[in-house]
């Protein structure tokens, strides 16, 4: 895991001239089914191997179901399930992102199963694209937009949008 | 922190005891309906006095000056000037309500509620003019000659805009001042003003105070050194000092006991009027006109605390927690002893032989103990006295027995109960009903109960115990009891059971639980319990316990509620379902048997029956509800473990038991959502996750899961 912070410098390659450039954010970015995508770092609150995780019935598949997190009682998404990717294995490198969002009581504490973390970047707002239309197996509700990085292409997710429509989405039709 | 939040936390904790001021006030005056004593009679009065300086310090003036002329007529009759009629104690106890109505639109931030004020103060004018004869034991009166006459409808109505108690000591002179033709105009004051050599360590300032009386009108400060010691056994951090003030100006009296607001507590405080017609300066002149009133304030801050126990009461809105002192001293007693067991432990790992393993056991034991202590003692936190559920009983019983024309006894016993503050608020509104229903239906007229050969008193009895795990609150009167007959035929006119239906007395009872069941026109004219009896059992559900009904029909009823001390932690029976681990609250399991095909018969094909003695219980696959995959779906591989909720039965599939121990509750709504049969997580000693049961939801979903199938097949 190559988890160490990189210097603000990372988002010269993109098109956005600098001195243009609106205030920058940082992102932690993981794979997901070969795609690098990001979240806000601000949301991340850890990042912690794989651990058991103890099924919750009447949930949709993506929803592995609850660990302990230092006595709370945490919910785990895998969001390669979620996002109906292919290949879903557990290796050494798979990593559990616990993250928080607002929830209908204070703030919501959720682990996201992603295949690796992979860096931190920092990124200027004017350098996100709205994303196209078409973004195959991810909602584009979910996602804010994209950023050019050292010619690759990192998806932005609205990790908020994302965390809380799974948990309380449609886990009646899954039931 | 900001003034204004400083204030609001102020305002919090006035309110808080005003509430509970209120709660003394109401229960002593319950208690003075058995005879006056005057210690209970000082205790309502101090709590009146509290709440009227706390409201005219935060400028409630209209919950002031009300308190005030309650005051009055509780001071008079603490100083036995007055003997307590039931009529005055009626109107007091309204009182009582009314200022809490008043407090609770002052706490809503909103105007303050004046229609109960405005319509009670007729009744409190009427009451404080009425002239009674002083109690014989009068010994009070005579240490205060000044309050001789009885107060004048003037200061009933006086508006206590002082909020100091002085202002209220020196109404009666002032309104005798005012009726004696030879006073002149009031010209000013002369305050002697000692305080306790304490002064400083209150936090009171007396220049400050001298500068605000400034603000009045010209004053003359005269200094008394007699108290100052020689140099040497001066004492800095004590006030030695006092002073006589004059102030110059007709200044109303409150004003001024406003500037000594703070300090009345910690000082003997004196106000003579100089009246400038008869004599300017003679101090011997006002003393013939009105006595001079030394306010020797007896009762010092502990006025506060004047209400009998601390309480997180009210409505429970407030998340805060009074804890006792010695609660949390145990606390960390326990915590030093645990550090120490850690330190004994740590050594171990550092230099390990062989032959510590003796001495590691021994600190390992320690460890235990001292968790189990430690998690008791945390407990004990949260745990309050069912008194604080029961005191609103006699209240309770006094109003609607008078209302409904009974004679009722209340007895109480039990109220140093103890059990979690959670439990303790939401058990507060079905023990209402409950005796409100056994008052309204279960207790007979007197006429009724004695041609019944009873006395004509009913006796009400709450009563609380701890049994086990559980604590135990039993509601029980001697009045009709429950009429089976009545219930049987409303429940088959209502389709409820079969019109052949041979049900045990317990069934029948179990019947005024069904929702619907006893609207008005039921079984209310004899006897029948009833109105709202579901929601009584939902609520005492969803704390995790238990209602039962005993009754013999023309003796009496008892209802019996079973509580879990605590809703933090759960006697729980581990079961295992295939991979998956779950808990049940031990409460909810009946038994568990071991069936056999025999037992087994099938319904339309799908709802499997177990014979359980003289009952057919619906069968619950817990791996189908849950989509688990199990050990065997034979039934005579599994174990069937009988559940009970909300008086229904059913049997559920397991693979096996596992340990009964107790589990910590932890939320799954906190960082997830609510789940359909499921009452939350809890951690087991290897740190995973285990999912605790919800025993009545589980019954509900697999009923409605069966209904819409039923309703698919058809």
């Amino acid at each position: 895991m190559n988890t160490a912070q990189l210097t603000g410098g990372k988002s010269d390659g993109t098109a956005a001239p600098r001195p243009a450039a609106g205030p920058t954010h940082q992102y932690l970015s993981f794979f997901l089914g070969g795609e690098e995508y990001a979240t806000d770092i601000l949301r991340v609150q850890e990042i912690k191997g794989w651990d058991t995780v103890t099924r919750v019935p009447y949930s949709p598949s993506y929803i592995l179901g609850v660990i302990n997190l230092r006595g709370a009682i945490v919910p785990v998404i895998d969001l390669r399930v979620r996002f109906a990717l292919e290949n879903a294995a557990f290796d050494s490198a798979t990593v559990i992102i616990v993250v928080h969002v607002a929830g209908t009581r204070g703030e919501r504490v959720v682990g996201i199963v992603v295949d690796a973390v992979s860096d931190v970047y920092s990124v200027s707002e004017d350098s996100i694209r709205p994303p196209p239309d078409v973004m195959g197996s991810v909602d584009h509700m979910f996602v804010t937009g994209l950023a050019r990085l050292e010619e690759k292409l990192v998806i932005i997710l609205d990790i908020e949008r994302l965390v809380t429509s799974s948990i309380l989405g449609d886990a009646k039709a899954a039931a | 922190m900001s003034i204004d939040l400083e204030m609001e936390e102020i305002l919090k904790l006035f309110f808080e005891e005003s509430f509970e001021g209120l709660d003394a006030m109401e229960s002593g005056l319950l208690t003075l309906e058995d005879g006056a004593d005057r210690e209970t009679i000082n205790t309502i009065f101090r709590a009146a006095h509290s709440i009227k300086g706390g409201a005219g310090t935060f400028g409630f003036m209209e919950i002031s000056e009300f308190t005030h002329s309650v005051e009055t007529l509780l001071d008079e009759m603490r100083n036995g000037m007055r003997t307590v009629t039931p009529d005055a104690l009626q109107v007091l106890l309204q009182s009582v309500d009314v200022i809490r109505e008043m407090i609770q639109s002052a706490q809503a931030k909103q105007p303050i509620v004046m229609i109960g004020a405005n319509a009670l103060s007729g009744e409190l004018a009427r009451v404080l003019a009425q002239k009674s004869p002083p109690a014989p034991a009068a010994t009070a009166a005579a240490a205060e000659p000044a309050r001789g006459a009885v107060a004048s409808p003037g200061s009933a109505s006086a508006p206590a805009s002082g909020p100091a108690p002085v202002a209220a000591a020196a109404q009666t002179p002032r309104s005798e001042s005012t009726a004696s033709p030879a006073a002149g105009p009031l010209q000013g004051w002369v305050i002697v003003f000692t305080p306790d050599t304490t002064l400083f360590k209150t936090c009171n300032d007396p220049l400050r105070i001298l500068a605000e009386l400034q603000n009045l009108g010209r004053v003359e400060a005269v200094a008394h050194v007699e108290r100052l010691p020689a140099l040497a056994d001066l004492d800095p951090t004590l006030c030695h000092l006092g002073w006589t003030l004059t102030l110059h100006g007709a200044v109303e009296q409150p004003r001024i006991a406003e500037v000594f607001d703070w300090v009345d507590a910690s000082a003997k405080i004196s106000y003579e009027p100089i009246y400038g017609a008869v004599s300017a300066a003679g101090t011997d002149t006002p003393q013939m006109v009105a006595a001079p009133v030394a306010v020797p304030r007896a009762a010092t801050p502990s006025d506060l605390q004047a209400s009998p126990a601390p309480a997180a009461k009210t409505s429970g809105e407030s998340g805060s927690l009074r804890v006792a002192t010695e609660k949390v001293d145990a606390l960390i007693n326990l915590v030093g002893e645990l550090v120490i067991t850690q330190s004994m432990l740590g050594r171990f790992a550092e230099k390990y032989e062989p032959g510590d393993l003796e001495s590691l056991r021994r600190s390992l034991t320690q460890l235990t103990r001292n968790t189990r202590e430690l998690q008791e003692s945390v407990m004990q936190i949260r745990m309050l006295p069912i008194g604080f559920s029961f005191n609103r009983f006699p209240r309770l019983v006094h109003d609607l027995s008078r209302k409904l024309g009974k004679k009722v006894e209340l007895k109480l016993t039990g109220e140093n109960t103890e059990l979690d503050k959670t439990v303790l608020e939401k058990i507060g509104d079905p023990l209402v009903h409950l005796v409100r229903n056994a008052l309204d239906h279960g207790m007979e007229a007197p006429e009724i109960r004695l041609a019944a050969g009873k006395s004509d008193t009913g006796t009400l009895e709450l009563n609380a115990y701890h049994e086990g795990g559980s604590i135990i609150i039993e509601v029980k009167d001697d009045g009709a009891g429950l009429n089976k007959q009545r219930i049987l035929a409303k429940a088959k006119e209502r389709g409820l059971i079969e019109a052949d239906a041979n049900l045990s007395d317990e069934h029948i009872y179990n019947l005024i639980f069904v929702a619907g069941f006893s609207t008005a026109d039921t079984v209310s004219d004899v006897s029948g319990r009833g109105v709202g009896m579901d929601v009584v059992r939902r609520n005492i559900n969803d704390l995790g316990g238990h209602v039962q009904i005993f009754s013999e029909q023309g003796k009496g009823s008892m209802i019996r509620i079973r509580l879990p001390l605590t809703l933090a932690i759960l006697e729980g029976q581990v079961l295992r379902v295939g991979k998956e681990i779950y808990v049940a609250s031990l409460v909810s399991i009946i038994e568990t048997v071991q069936s056999t095909r025999d037992n087994l018969s099938c319904v339309a094909g799908r709802t499997e029956l177990f014979r359980h003695r003289t009952d057919y219980l619906p069968v619950i696959r817990l791996h189908d509800l849950f989509g688990i995959e199990p050990d065997s779906r034979d039934i005579e591989h599994g174990l069937l473990v009988v559940l009970e909720a909300d008086g229904r039965r059913v049997a559920m599939l397991v693979d096996e038991l596992l340990a009964q121990q107790q589990v910590v509750i932890k939320s799954l709504e906190t960082n997830f959502k609510q789940v359909p049969g499921l009452a939350g997580a809890t951690i087991h000693g290897d740190g995973t996750v285990a999912l605790i049961l919800d025993v009545p939801g589980l019954i509900r979903t697999f009923l409605e899961r069966q209904s819409t199938q039923i309703g698919r097949a058809a």
